[in-house]
């Protein structure tokens, strides 16, 4: 190592410090894109991510439509395309989990304490966790589009609705990252997360609207099924991307008013979860 | 002019098996441009207290200053002139060293083309240049020990937090650390430095602070720290073992405090008071006496010696991580 870097450059760097002293929301802006560009590459470098983020839904649009697709009745309806919905919510759902597990990760790794001995906006850790997850989701949510437009599924309802209906998927899994986040940095074991995350998720989207009517389930599955807010979601996908079917909507508050529940339900989860995730970070050193 | 300053630090760990006092009311000073070595067995408190000091953990009571400014009050003024360096590599394995770096320096605030400036000249400065721009997974164990403390340097702090610096690399990798620890010293960086291996602190350190149960046992050089267990120790080696209890009886004879046999019976050694006059004396008492010797000599003691002496135990030798992070 050069011996020519003393103390001068330590009063360089401050200057440089205090000359770039912008606003308090601008450097929470460039905190915020940092920490995202840092997760993305992480991404871009393994893509197996991506493979595995999608495969169990392509395994899920095959098993659905092509083996057992021939079994399940949809009122008046193409079950190909009352399926895709279903998936497009189990798709993001899952793939929010990922920012648990990656906030667990962090910790236990040490990057955690990396960023909270520099002088950065602590809640951009958090930001740059979730806005990298929903590019995570946005890119998933494209792959099983075309997946399912391959095995013949189709929106119909004109592309501003199809559009509304990417917008909510993508709004319920922002919300539901930040859920998962907090998740991660109290659990804070990476295998944990993702092995609850599975075992209380898979029933919920099982127990739902995703894969059958609910009226064809046992009547207290059906009830459960009828106020589950996965059943919301997906009941709000379909909707507008026209992929109902004619069978009658179940009669429910959230059923019968799926887009509203599911924004309010995202705008729900945002408003707790964000500023308890963040003051929940603020404590959580690696201790 | 102190430019740490600890006083009365405690922190408490509430766990199902009962309390445990990471920190019960430690207190340390280091003056600026100095290196001081905090030593102490596995949970200790050594890494507790760097953890205080750099604002990744709140003590439950005392009071702490970095370059002046209050860590409990200002942790954001005391995270801009320090760099922090952690037991574990904090560095992303995914990403490549250059981007580390830069990583670390947008998040300094120093903004891209800074950032980007910095990242490169650290690189040359560590010898990473040639492997900059591959991602640090590939990285060998002394490699990503010099990435992280170079993303410790990234801001040209005052003060450097190193939280053993070197556990498990191979020797030569920690002296290759060592030599740019010393080189920073050099240019007047301030070092706090936690470490298990006592010749680490003999080498890096000015001045060392012995903790034990979360308190500060000793304190001095580490020649203050040998002198203050004693002088010299006069060392044997016997032929036969069989002379041992004839050669203790005379060590203990000039010796100022008990003889210590090893476990196979035939080196003993005692501490005495006149230096090399009672080598003399032992060696001439020892041959009246007919004993044979394979070896003979002084040594002064190791700290070792003092490690044993104040905490009561021999220092651990694995790498396991602190008590307190198991918690």
């Amino acid at each position: 190592m050069s011996t020519d870097t003393a103390a001068p450059p330590a009063r360089a760097a401050d200057d440089d410090q205090r000359s770039r002293a912008t606003s308090p929301l601008a450097s929470w802006a460039s905190d915020v894109r940092t920490v995202t560009w840092r997760n993305l590459i992480k991404f871009r470098r393994n893509p197996e991510i991506l493979l595995f983020a999608v495969l169990q839904p392509i395994m899920f649009v095959l098993l659905f439509s092509q083996v057992y697709g021939g079994s399940i009745q949809i009122d008046g309806g193409n079950y190909t395309d009352y399926l895709m919905a279903g998936i497009f919510g189990q798709t993001v759902l899952f793939g929010s989990t990922f920012s648990g597990y990656q906030m667990a990760q962090d910790l236990k790794e040490g990057m955690i304490d990396r960023f909270r001995t520099l002088p950065m906006h602590d809640s951009a850790v958090l930001f740059g966790r979730t806005n990298a997850d929903l590019v995570l989701n946005g890119v998933s949510v494209v792959i099983m589009m075309l997946s399912g437009a391959l095995v013949g599924w189709r929106f119909h309802e004109g592309w501003l609705s199809f559009l509304a209906g990417v917008g909510i998927l993508l709004l319920f899994s922002y919300a539901f990252s930040w859920v998962m986040a907090l998740l991660g940095i109290v659990v804070r074991t990476p295998e944990v997360i993702n092995n609850a995350s599975f075992m209380i998720l898979f029933p919920l989207t099982f127990i739902s609207n995703a894969f059958v009517q609910t009226d064809r389930l046992p009547a207290v599955l059906e009830a459960f099924a009828n106020w589950n807010p996965i059943s919301a979601l997906v009941q709000a996908v379909r909707e507008l991307f026209g992929n109902t079917g004619v069978a009658a909507t179940p009669d429910t508050f959230p059923m019968q008013n799926p887009i509203l529940t599911t924004v309010a339900m995202s705008v729900l989860m945002l408003a707790v979860f964000v500023p308890l995730a963040v003051n929940r970070f603020r404590q959580a050193s690696s201790r | 002019m102190a430019i740490i300053e600890a006083h009365d630090l405690r922190k408490t760990y509430h766990s199902r098996s009962g309390d445990v006092h990471a920190l019960a009311g430690l207190s340390l000073t280091v003056p600026e441009g100095t290196v001081k070595g905090l030593l102490g067995p596995n949970g200790a408190g050594k890494t507790t207290t760097v953890k205080v000091l750099n604002t990744l953990l709140r003590p439950d009571s005392g009071t702490a200053s970095v370059a002046g400014v209050d860590v409990l009050h200002d942790p954001e003024g005391v995270r801009r002139v320090i760099g922090a360096s952690g037991q574990y590599a904090a560095v992303d394995e995914h990403l490549t060293g250059r981007e580390n770096l830069e990583m670390v320096g947008r998040l300094y605030h120093l903004g891209g083309a800074r950032a980007r400036a910095r990242a490169g000249e650290l690189l040359e400065e560590f010898d990473l240049a040639g492997a900059g721009d591959r991602p640090v997974k590939g990285f060998s164990g002394g490699m990503r020990r010099r990435i992280d403390l170079a993303c410790a340097l990234v801001n040209s702090p005052q003060i450097l937090f190193l939280d053993e610096p070197t556990t498990g690399l191979d020797p030569r990798s920690r002296l290759g650390l060592w030599e740019v620890i010393k080189d920073l010293v050099a240019q007047g960086t301030t070092v706090l430095l936690t470490t298990q291996y006592l010749e680490e602190a003999d080498y890096l350190a000015d001045d060392i602070s012995v903790i034990d149960h979360g308190t500060v046992i000793a304190e001095g050089t580490a020649d203050e720290l040998k002198a203050q267990i004693g002088g010299h120790r006069v060392v044997v080696t016997l032929v036969d073992a069989a002379d041992a209890d004839t050669a203790r009886a005379v060590l203990a004879r000039h010796g100022t405090e008990e003889v210590q046999q090893d476990t196979g019976g035939r080196t003993l050694s005692v501490p005495v008071s006149e230096g090399p006059g009672a080598l003399q004396h032992v060696l001439a008492d020892l041959d009246g006496e007919g004993v044979r010797l394979h070896d003979a000599g002084m040594r002064r003691p190791t700290l070792d010696d003092v490690f044993l002496r104040l905490t009561g135990r021999e220092q651990a030798d694995d790498t396991t991580s602190e008590l307190e992070e198991s918690a």
